[in-house]
């Protein structure tokens, strides 16, 4: 299991050392910063082993996270506990920098010794954490002392619960849930406008303020869901419904959610945590729509020009915006001088990112536009070819690129007087760039 | 309020102020100085003179200030043990208090004090806690019973702790079983023989209760306990693994790839043809693929299983290659890995965008991907036949690119496809050639001097080139040495009159200037074997190289097997034993997958199936290596029987190098010249025996009256010319360099005189291109001094390149057979043709044909295989020693019954009887006596089969009539009619 876990700033000196396991020792801090931090070069593997000690490290902005361990550990458990870190910390005192971790020490020995026992991950649902373990000056000097014998019992059992999640008794005036799909659709395209990989990576994410303890039953336009139900009914029904349904290949849900049941019925029920959670991941390969087509026509004009032409098309419903477009064209390292003409939006050559950034604030749908540049480039004799990186582009458009619908989302509590269609829900969706590039 | 001011206290008097606050009465300023102290231990200063200080701090009621103290304990009570023991008695009050959290605090830290007095303490409270009515306490404790094995294993034997951890699995609480669970594991691990996690199908079902109801952390805790597990039979098996596929959806990636850990082992039991199996399959790969949305280092995690998973089951994501396309953005470990599992999951339906991306690589920025690209490319070309060729281009193009370490890499590949594919790529040499210059690195240099060796009779400068290489010679690596030496032996031994003067100095370079001692025992080792026996040396360096293997890299299959017991765990992301990176006792066992013995798994499963590729025998034209490892411990050094007789071109080569090493190489002492070369066994029945035919010898009554004899073969014009002629009937494809080195064994041809004159017949085609996809064969059978050889010249009218010649014979009348294998060793280009001498031998299967001569042939190439069938004049089969004495000749035509003597009618023949039995000899028809009855020469002729059956005849040639008539007596006489139309051919030509 993990034998221990630092923390370090950029510098390599250590901001948080806990060690868990007699054969870690202090000389594992050091071996760290000098192999790694100090090793001025790519890293090359989150993964090192130095002198038979294996260190597993993250980074968030310029803080490393490295845990240790002489075993042969669960090494995925071990990322996906140093994540769960990271997560926690945010939870508590927000963006994990230098000085939010030394401001926090104490907080943080504290949740270490607390989600990691003799290096076993133990509870770490912050929900769960924020009961017991408060973060002093914000939510003031709440000791355990002060609690009564319920309290202190509920904390327990909600520490090691099957509902971990979630406390009792929680109450709202207005029962309200909010729901965002979000999605980020992801592009590969060759020059010749072929599609090389394309995939949408959604995310369900709830919001939820519901008093009580409700049950909760999600449903969407899943075709196998759909194609079930539209056995019973008539072909009209199940050709209408067919159309709109979408062929998830594979998701992921939060450990609220029963896995058993969805995987016997495909039916997504559970107890929400309270407050903000993603509920779900998805990924779909299949009838993407494609929100812009990018068009590259790159002409190497002797060795010391370059002429670019980029035409982008929106391909949605016209009625529909598409905002925070940015194209990306990256230009070669011996770029001296651009000139950029477009026919809307803004260009910008930018040295220091050695791209030509377009920027448009809105679009609709079917329409196209179109930049065009000249790019001088300083003769050099540096033999290595311009690796033409692909052309990048950022967008957000308000509907789901994979199709995905929510059919409903009811809630069920039997033990408070608010029945389903008390509670207020709402419903967003927000597809976004994911990686969309085309090759140039 | 800000914490950071207590890292920044760097005064000298530090330790004593500290001090000094830590004993102050204000609860505030002694918190203030307890986290002073921890953030100086932070940072790695000592400060464990405080101890008895802030150990007085613990008596609070204050939680916070209560557990820094306690990790302050934790990291200082080993090294002041006797002050340690002041805590203890706050430790066991702790265990009582009400309040569960405390309790669980107090156990929590004793635990990891290791610190034999505390240890002593902890025991009675532990065993409380183990049994608390709070679970969030039970949880605790269980893992502390671990902390404690880990002290003190004996003492948490004697004291009963294991029992009741085991109990624990059956606890109410899903988080209390899962702590138990992953306390236990831990424990069993150093016990390796302890039946200490006594799995069997009432913990698993309790186990797999608490798996739906903990937290993610525990299930990965149960779910690897349960891969340890071995159910007693595929339906137990397959309840389990309905139970944990569910799993597959959890967004935690960890539990995801300990599920597919589970389901991957218990797969094994499950028969194959079980619809479920299929299902299970299919449930597989989408997870798979959501793990490479994970966050970088966990992918990377996932990559190298998947590695391991695509190893053992291919099936499972052979539809997914697109998604592990390389994006622009990953780190760098994540393409690396991803490129290895793109050309794990190359095959020929995906080869197009699969080379389209690894182009697309091959010009990107990272040195190491890049040339990990260039290298797919070239694996690629190995595993896919069919997209050998666009490889090849492909690579063409990136060598073009000039960018050096490109180019030396795509060097190092080619040279495995010349090996995986011989005599078909070769024309790109010449362009490999050109960068000779810029290879810097070992392995291009050695591969690139192995093409020059092992082509360099295709190489015009192959001499030049690697001279050049010779003369750094000291500053190379070892590696390139060894190639040196080896390339420029077999140069020698293809082109020997030109580079005898480089082979000595390569020899001497090896042997004498090197301290290496394996360059200097491979340069006595071609030496001796050079100077020995120049044919053996020959078979033993330009032997058939075995095929290479198609995969590369794969990981041995009882590792891969291990290894697939600990997916998820660091020793999948190693590809390592855990043995192999962890110390101690802990991990050494090995885990084994059990697969179902009655289903065939074996048979199916990928890692037997590659193996059994490996080492498969290599089609049956190559020898396999067996053969020849079996000829060389044999020390038998004249070419083995197998291969029979090579044709004469390479022995006359052979013994031009023999006379070259004699001469040149002194410090060996010169061996005499063997004569025991291919032929020679058959030399002696070339040469006819003079004194047998005494002049005065009187032939039997019915043929009385002298016959000269001896005048007939003196005067046998043929014989005469055989001398000096003897190279003209030398086939065409002797090079004209070589005939320097041939001189001996003309004087061995030349001294029992090759026949001249030989009646050829013209070569015919036997295999029209019509019939064989563009190959055409035309051929004709001759005999040799003694050898039957089937000449061949095949010829190219496809478009194609074609390789691999191959050719088998179907059993017939006379047992011929190939006496070795077809030599054609470079690839035929489209509208080439090429020559080909097979010798035959005539030990094969005997059936008989109709007709007696008929032949039914075989030949193979790389496009398919083709059949033809042709006759060979029976006269291949008339051997040298076929002339009967006189005697014998009367008595034998007696003894056959008249019944068996066929008369036939050879017409317009106009050669007088001398000239007619001149031309006969030169067919080992022999003419034995001759008289003159009634104005025409009665010519008595005798011949002997390759079997042994004598055929007699008497041959009648009258003066001025061009119609001879022949009577043949044999004991077999379905060879008449064969030998009456050799007759005819013969003399009519």
């Amino acid at each position: 299991m993990i034998g221990g876990l630092f923390i370090y700033n950029h510098k390599g000196e250590v901001l948080i050392s806990r060690v868990y396991r007699d054969d870690i020792g202090r000389n594992a801090v050091d071996a760290f910063r000098v192999n790694v931090i100090h090793a001025r070069q790519q890293v090359r593997s989150p993964v090192t082993n130095i002198a038979r000690t294996s260190f597993f490290h993250v980074k968030r902005s310029n803080i490393w996270l490295a845990a240790v361990t002489k075993q042969n550990v669960n090494a995925a458990m071990v990322f996906e506990f140093l994540y769960k870190m990271c997560d926690v910390m945010t939870a508590y005192f927000g963006k994990i920098s230098e000085e939010n971790i030394k401001n926090n020490f104490v907080l943080i020995y504290e949740l270490l010794d607390e989600i990691l026992d003799f290096g076993y991950p133990q509870n770490s649902e912050t929900g769960a954490l924020k009961t017991f373990i408060t973060q002093q000056g914000i939510k003031g000097q709440v000791s355990e002392f002060s609690l009564t014998k319920e309290e202190q019992s509920q904390i327990t059992s909600q520490v090691t619960g099957q509902i971990g999640w979630r406390r009792e008794g929680i109450k709202y005036r207005r029962n309200e849930l909010f729901l965002d799909v979000l999605e980020s659709v992801n592009l590969l395209m060759s020059p010749q406008g072929q599609v090389l990989s394309a995939h949408v990576s959604g995310r369900v994410v709830m919001k939820s303020y519901l008093s009580g303890m409700p049950e909760c039953k999600f449903g969407m336009n899943d075709k196998i869901v759909i194609d079930k139900q539209g056995k019973g009914a008539t072909t009209e029904d199940a050709g209408k419904s067919g159309k709109q349904s979408i062929a998830i290949d594979d998701c992921t849900f939060h450990q609220c959610v029963r896995l058993s049941k969805f995987d016997s019925e495909r039916s997504i029920s559970f107890i929400p945590p309270d407050g903000e959670y993603e509920l779900m991941r998805y990924r779909t390969t299949k009838d993407i729509i494609l929100p812009f087509r990018v068009i590259p026509l790159v002409r190497e004009v002797g060795r010391t020009k370059l002429e670019v032409k980029v035409v982008i098309k929106s391909n949605f419903k016209p009625s529909l915006l598409a905002q925070k477009i940015e194209v990306r064209i990256p230009t070669p390292l011996n770029t001296s001088g651009v000139q950029v003409i477009c026919m809307k939006g803004k260009a910008k050559y930018k040295a220091s990112e050695n791209a030509i950034v377009w920027k448009i604030k809105r679009m609709a749908g079917m329409k196209e536009s179109q930049i065009s540049a000249e790019i001088e480039l300083l003769p050099t004799n540096d033999k290595k070819k311009w690796a033409r990186p692909p052309i990048s582009m950022n967008f957000e458009v308000p509907f789901a690129p994979s199709g995905l619908k929510v059919r409903y989302l009811k809630v069920f509590e039997s033990k408070l007087n608010y029945s389903d269609h008390d509670v207020i829900k709402w419903v967003r969706y927000i597809g976004r760039s994911g990686i969309y590039e085309t090759r140039c | 309020m800000t914490d950071s001011k207590y890292f920044t206290t760097t005064k000298k008097g530090e330790i004593f102020e500290l001090k000094a606050e830590l004993n102050s009465d204000k609860k505030e300023k002694k918190k203030e100085a307890v986290k002073k102290v921890i953030a100086s231990m932070t940072v790695g200063k000592d400060v464990s003179a405080l101890f008895p200080d802030v150990v007085n701090c613990m008596q609070t009621d204050n939680l916070e200030l209560k557990k820094l103290v306690y990790l302050y304990l934790m990291n200082y009570a080993k090294s002041q043990p006797d002050m340690a023991i002041m805590a203890v008695n706050t430790f066991v009050k702790d265990c009582e208090d009400p309040n569960p959290l405390i309790r669980a605090l107090a156990v929590r830290t004793m635990g990891c004090i290791r610190v034999d007095k505390i240890t002593e303490y902890l025991c009675e409270p532990l065993r409380k806690c183990l049994k608390d009515e709070d679970p969030y306490v039970r949880k605790t404790a269980a893992v502390c019973v671990a902390k404690l094995h880990d002290i003190n294993a004996q003492l948490v034997e004697d004291q009963g702790f294991l029992d009741t951890l085991k109990d624990l699995i059956s606890d109410s609480n899903p988080m209390v079983v899962a702590n138990a669970v992953a306390a236990l594991s831990e424990i069993a691990e150093s016990h390796p023989n302890s039946n200490l996690l006594d799995l069997n199908p009432q913990t698993i079902n309790k186990l797999l209760t608490a798996l739906n109801e903990c937290t993610e952390w525990g299930q990965i805790f149960i779910l690897d306990c349960l891969a340890n597990y071995t159910p007693r039979d595929d339906r137990e098996s397959q309840s389990i693994c309905e139970r944990v596929t569910p799993r597959l959806s959890h967004a935690n990636s960890a539990v995801v790839l300990s599920a597919v850990k589970v389901l991957m082992k218990f797969m094994e039991m499950l028969p194959k043809d079980l619809d479920y199996y299929g299902t299970l399959l299919k449930k597989l790969a989408p997870p798979l693929v959501t793990l490479l949305s994970a966050e970088p280092e966990l992918q990377y995690v996932a990559l190298r299983n998947i590695n391991l998973i695509v190893q053992r089951r291919p099936e499972i994501l052979k539809h997914e290659m697109k998604v592990f396309f390389v994006k622009y953005n990953d780190p760098i470990y994540v393409k690396l890995e991803k490129l290895d599992i793109m050309i794990r999951l190359a095959s020929q339906a995906n080869i197009a965008q699969v080379l389209a991306e690894l182009k697309e690589y091959a010009t990107e920025v990272d040195v190491d991907f890049v040339r990990k690209a260039v290298r797919a490319i070239g694996r690629c070309a190995i595993k896919v036949e069919q997209s050998a060729e666009r490889c090849v281009s492909t690579l063409l193009d990136l060598i073009q690119t000039k960018v050096n370490y490109v180019v030396q890499e795509a060097i190092v590949v080619i040279k495995d496809i010349f090996r995986k594919y011989p005599n078909k790529y070769e024309s790109v040499i010449a362009t490999l050639c050109e960068n000779l210059d810029s290879l810097d690195e070992p392995e291009a240099r050695a591969a690139m001097i192995w093409i020059v060796g092992e082509y360099a009779e295709r190489i015009d400068n192959a001499d030049e080139l690697l001279e050049s290489f010779l003369e750094g010679f000291h500053d190379e690596s070892t590696q390139v040495q060894l190639q040196l030496l080896t390339a420029i032996v077999k140069l020698f031994l293809k082109k020997p009159t030109e580079t005898q003067e480089l082979v000595q100095q390569v020899l001497s370079l090896a042997t004498q200037d090197s301290d290496n001692p394996d360059l200097r025992d491979r340069g006595y080792i071609y030496w001796r074997l050079l100077s020995t026996d120049p044919v053996a040396a020959k078979e033993v360096v330009l032997a058939e190289k075995p095929l290479i293997s198609e995969e590369t890299d794969l990981i041995e299959p009882t590792l891969l097997e291990e290894l697939i017991c600990h997916i998820g765990t660091l020793a999948s992301v190693y590809h390592k034993p855990p043995s192999a990176f962890v110390e101690g006792s802990r991990g050494v066992q090995h885990k084994r997958l059990t697969g179902n013995a009655g289903s065939g798994e074996s048979v199916e499963s990928p890692d037997t199936g590659s193996a059994a590729g490996a080492t498969e025998a290599p089609p049956a034209v190559i020898p396999s290596q067996g053969d020849l490892l079996g000829d060389l411990l044999n020390l038998d050094l004249t070419p083995p029987t197998t291969t029979g007789p090579p044709p004469p071109i390479s022995s006359g080569m052979q013994m031009g190098a023999m006379d070259l090493l004699g001469g040149g190489l002194d410090s060996l002492p010169p061996i005499p010249l063997r004569t025991d070369t291919p032929q020679s066994p058959q030399l002696p029945h070339q040469s006819p025996s003079p004194p047998d035919y005494s002049p005065t010898e009187v032939g039997p009554g019915d043929h009385a009256g002298p016959v000269k004899l001896g005048g007939d073969l003196g005067g046998n014009p043929a014989m005469g010319t055989g001398f000096g002629g003897a190279p003209a009937v030398m086939p065409a494809s002797f090079s004209a360099p070589v005939s320097g080195g041939l001189d001996d064994l003309f004087d061995l041809g030349g001294g029992v005189g090759l026949p001249m004159g030989a009646y050829n017949p013209p070569k015919t085609v036997w295999l029209p291109a019509m019939k064989a996809k563009g190959l055409e064969i035309t051929g004709v059978f001759v005999r040799r001094a003694g050898v039957i050889q089937m000449e061949m010249t095949l010829n190219n009218k496809a478009m194609s390149v074609m390789t691999d010649f191959a050719i088998q014979f179907n059993r017939n009348s006379f047992g011929l057979a190939p006496a070795g294998p077809l030599q054609i060793l470079t690839p035929l280009g489209p509208n080439q043709s090429i020559e080909a001498a097979l010798p035959l031998s005539t030990v094969g299967p005997v059936m008989k044909m109709e007709p007696l001569n008929n032949l039914q042939v075989a030949v193979k190439n790389n496009i398919d295989v083709f059949y033809f069938s042709c006759q060979y004049p029976i006269s291949m089969l008339f051997v040298e020693d076929g002339k009967m004495e006189r005697q014998v000749f009367l008595a034998t035509w007696k003894d056959i019954p008249n019944d068996n003597e066929a008369q036939f009618q050879i017409k317009d023949c106009h050669l007088n009887s001398d000239a007619a039995s001149n031309k006969l000899q030169s067919s080992n028809i022999f003419t034995i006596a001759k008289r003159k009855v009634e104005g025409q020469d009665m010519l008595y002729q005798s011949m002997k089969l390759t079997n042994g059956i004598w055929v007699l005849a008497e041959l009648r040639v009258q003066t001025g009539n061009p119609n001879y008539t022949i009577s043949l007596k044999c004991r077999a006489p379905e060879v008449s009619q064969c030998v009456f139309q050799n007759y005819e051919a013969v003399l009519k030509n």
